[in-house]
């Protein structure tokens, strides 16, 4: 094989800084860098030295995409930036054009978009602790963790037709409404959660092994996380409270009581467990949400943005027009700009919207806390042992959808 | 809302700021791009604007300027954030690296110069990083074609790279 | 895939008995066997597919069952390479020096849209699908698919696979 295969990337430095230390290169396709993290560092041992964290492998040109669909078709897309959590992607992006669009949620959406948030909230921290704790070597935690999940994509199917990226989310609404029974099973799973996270805290909390390689490795000061833009549960291990559900409330996260956990040393540790409680506040929300919601329609009476009933489009002519302009143009937003950020469940998830008017956005510009957080990543892996990079790297929770676009 | 907070910003601002409102909820700035490092020195110190959220920027390709440089701000004590914008023309897009301000400025400006080809002076390292070594152009302009593929990997045979300019 | 190997006639030439032949088609059906049944993954995970594979490797779908159980993270001791998810043209040239570190017999298989075709990411950044720059054996729809598709998937690759021809001692055998 004669071909000689190009390097995609320059490292920042190639040449060791003394002659006992050396160079290697960690990823991309790794399986503890999560598929698309390419680390290059120098060690001195076992030691890291320094690292230069390469993103970038899975930069999927969402922004260049968008440009080219509809402000309805582009949901889809949206989806697949934080892949773990999809439902709070699709939330976050049609608060922002509703907000541009000047369209208010009807409550029964506001409800119920609260508690499908919190759901793949409680998804994506299961993922991100079960693949911690597989990777250093709890395989039985990874187990139950994942089972748990699959209920819930398999519970959300139920609802949204698909698993894993649902594309639920609509400007004006949601998709459908629950099906019956749904949240009867969702009581069902949450107590069946509430076990296996009991066995789970078992089995990891205080385990000798665990404590020893994840306390005081990776360690975030406060001043530091904030200088390098770190936000949500990162931010919280540090002992900062800050939680845009609580600081700059939206949904209805207002009425809800809920917690805002910190930690106290931001080491591996502390992360993990900012995510453990997290989880527990999330199920505590989602049971005073399933009280609060109201009935009444999910879909808000705009037809700027919701597409009017079939019986109308298929018996007068206003309304078949309004449809057929509603897909092929896409819902007209005023032009302008926004900058709308929800809470995701890596911190603050933001979408800089730019419209010139019409049904196509001009640009779509996502803040996505995966990417500032690798900006910032060396400060976490420097110093510490080569091994420690794998629960460090699996606390950050890098997605690589979110941070490569 | 927040707009006792946002008068005695924009108060503290000052002259640095070109022009000023409120839209959606956010403080949007204008500035001149020459007037970045004042500004953003006055938003970190005196308004308590911590966190640099964003660094990104837009392609009007019918204006001149071009390109608008857009930053974003955020408080964790007063909890309100700032949209600073700044324009700058395509024969000199040159603006202020906020890396010794802010940590997370680093990663940003390197997407934002190696997108839409704006270069900010004191970041030493503005390799790319979404895109690869190589890759001739700025994608997120709005003259690069969507399609415009520069593969590394020359494709098997039977692939054509004309393949695509139909889809 | 194997290289070209030379085709057997159906009128023995060259020599070559009938209980010769007889003695290949039940060497192939052996090694097609044990080697379906003791596949070694590769998991080339990138994106949004990873959920699915986890899903599909932990209970109840269980790819233990088919013997595919246990990831091998170094191209020279596995032989299925997996693309889970969408490969960008960054991407590619470490796919390909994957795919030629890995010893014979390989087997590749594109899970999900983004690795057959590119998905819906028809762009600047995105590979429209793996088979431009390496073969690949079984193509996985869906995005991401659901576990029983991509067992689906892994039942055909078998089939695949005991239909084969295997050689292993010499250019004939």
């Amino acid at each position: 094989m004669d071909m000689k295969i190009p390097n995609p990337v320059r490292p920042a430095f190639t040449t060791p800084q003394r002659d006992d230390t050396v160079i290697v290169n960690i990823g991309p396709s790794h399986p503890a860098t999560h598929g698309t993290i390419q680390i290059i560092a120098e060690l001195d041992g076992e030691k890291i030295l320094r690292t230069d964290v390469h993103c970038g492998y899975l930069h999927r040109g969402f922004e260049k995409e968008c440009e080219d669909h509809t402000w309805h078709n582009l949901i889809p897309y949206v989806d697949r930036l934080n892949y773990c959590s999809a439902l709070i992607n699709d939330f976050a992006y049609c608060d922002a054009v509703e907000q541009m669009m000047g369209v208010e949620i009807t409550p029964r959406t506001k409800y119920l978009r609260t508690l499908l948030a919190e759901y793949s909230r409680l998804a994506d921290h299961l993922t991100c602790i079960a693949a911690t704790l597989m990777e250093l070597g709890a395989m039985t935690a990874f187990l139950y963790l994942v089972m748990i999940r699959d209920y819930i994509y398999e519970h959300i199917a139920d609802l949204t037709g698909a698993r894993v990226t649902y594309s639920f989310g609509r400007i004006g609404g949601l998709a459908r409404d629950l099906p019956d029974g749904w949240l009867k099973r969702l009581e069902q799973i949450l107590t069946q959660y509430e076990e296996f996270i009991g066995r789970v805290h078992g089995l990891v909390d205080r385990n000798r092994i665990f404590i020893d390689r994840t306390r005081d490795v990776g360690v975030l000061t406060t001043a530091d996380a904030i200088h390098w833009g770190y936000t949500g549960p990162i931010l919280r291990s540090t002992g900062a409270a800050r939680d845009l559900r609580k600081d700059t409330p939206y949904l209805a996260y207002a009425e809800l009581d809920f917690e805002v956990p910190v930690g106290i040393k931001g080491d591996n540790y502390d992360r993990y467990y900012v995510r453990m409680r997290e989880m527990d506040e999330s199920v505590h929300m989602i049971r005073q949400l399933i009280d609060m919601l109201p009935a009444g329609p999910i879909n808000v009476d705009d037809r700027r943005c919701t597409l009017p009933p079939k019986p109308l489009v298929y018996g007068e002519i206003e309304s078949l027009i309004n449809h057929f302009k509603l897909i092929m143009d896409g819902p007209r937003v005023p032009a302008g700009e926004i900058y709308v950020a929800h809470e995701g469940a890596n911190g603050e998830l933001g979408f800089f919207l730019v419209s010139d008017g019409s049904g196509t956005p001009y640009k779509v510009h996502v803040r996505s806390p995966s990417f500032v957080h690798m900006g910032g990543a060396h400060k976490m892996l420097d110093g510490y042992q080569l091994a420690d990079l794998i629960p460090t790297f699996g606390s950050i929770n890098m997605i690589g959808g979110e941070c490569d676009r | 809302m927040a707009t006792p907070i946002f008068e005695s910003i924009q108060s503290q601002l000052g002259s640095l700021a070109t022009a000023s409102s409120v839209s959606h909820g956010t403080l949007v700035v204008e500035i001149a791009p020459a007037a970045l490092s004042g500004l953003v020195q006055t938003l970190k110190s005196a308004c308590k604007f911590d966190m640099l959220l964003d660094v990104t920027a837009i392609d009007w390709p019918g204006r001149q300027p071009r390109f608008d440089v857009v930053w974003h701000f955020y408080s964790t004590t007063h909890r309100v954030r700032v949209r600073v914008k700044a324009r700058v023309p395509e024969s000199d897009p040159v603006v202020d690296s906020l890396t010794q301000h802010y940590g997370s400025a680093a990663f940003q400006e390197r997407e934002c110069h190696e997108m839409y080809g704006i270069r900010f002076n004191g970041n030493a390292d503005l390799r790319p990083l979404l895109l690869y070594e190589g890759f001739v152009g700025y994608p997120l302009r709005k003259d690069y074609p969507k399609l415009g593929e520069q593969p590394l990997v020359p494709y098997r045979e039977g692939f054509d790279i004309a393949d695509r300019a139909g889809v | 895939m194997s290289a070209a190997h030379p085709t057997i006639p159906i009128s023995p030439a060259g020599g070559k008995s009938a209980a010769f032949e007889y003695l290949t088609t039940k060497k192939d059906e052996l090694c097609g066997w044990a080697r379906k049944f003791s596949l070694f993954p590769y998991p080339f995970v990138t994106a949004c597919c990873a959920m699915e594979f986890m899903s599909v490797s932990s209970t109840p779908y269980d790819t233990d069952r088919f013997g595919a159980a246990l990831p091998r993270f170094s191209p020279r001791q596995s032989d299925l390479l997996m693309v889970v998810g969408t490969v960008t043209h960054k991407q590619a040239p470490i796919l390909l020096k994957v795919y030629e570190q890995m010893c014979e017999p390989k087997w590749v298989m594109a899970f999900g849209v983004c690795a057959t075709s590119g998905g819906f990411y028809q762009n600047y950044a995105a590979l429209a699908g793996i088979d431009r720059v390496i073969p690949v054996d079984v193509y996985i729809p869906g995005c991401p698919p659901r576990p029983e598709t991509v067992i689906d998937g892994i039942m055909q690759l078998q089939d695949k696979i005991a239909r084969q021809k295997h050689i292993i001692l010499t250019k004939d055998f």
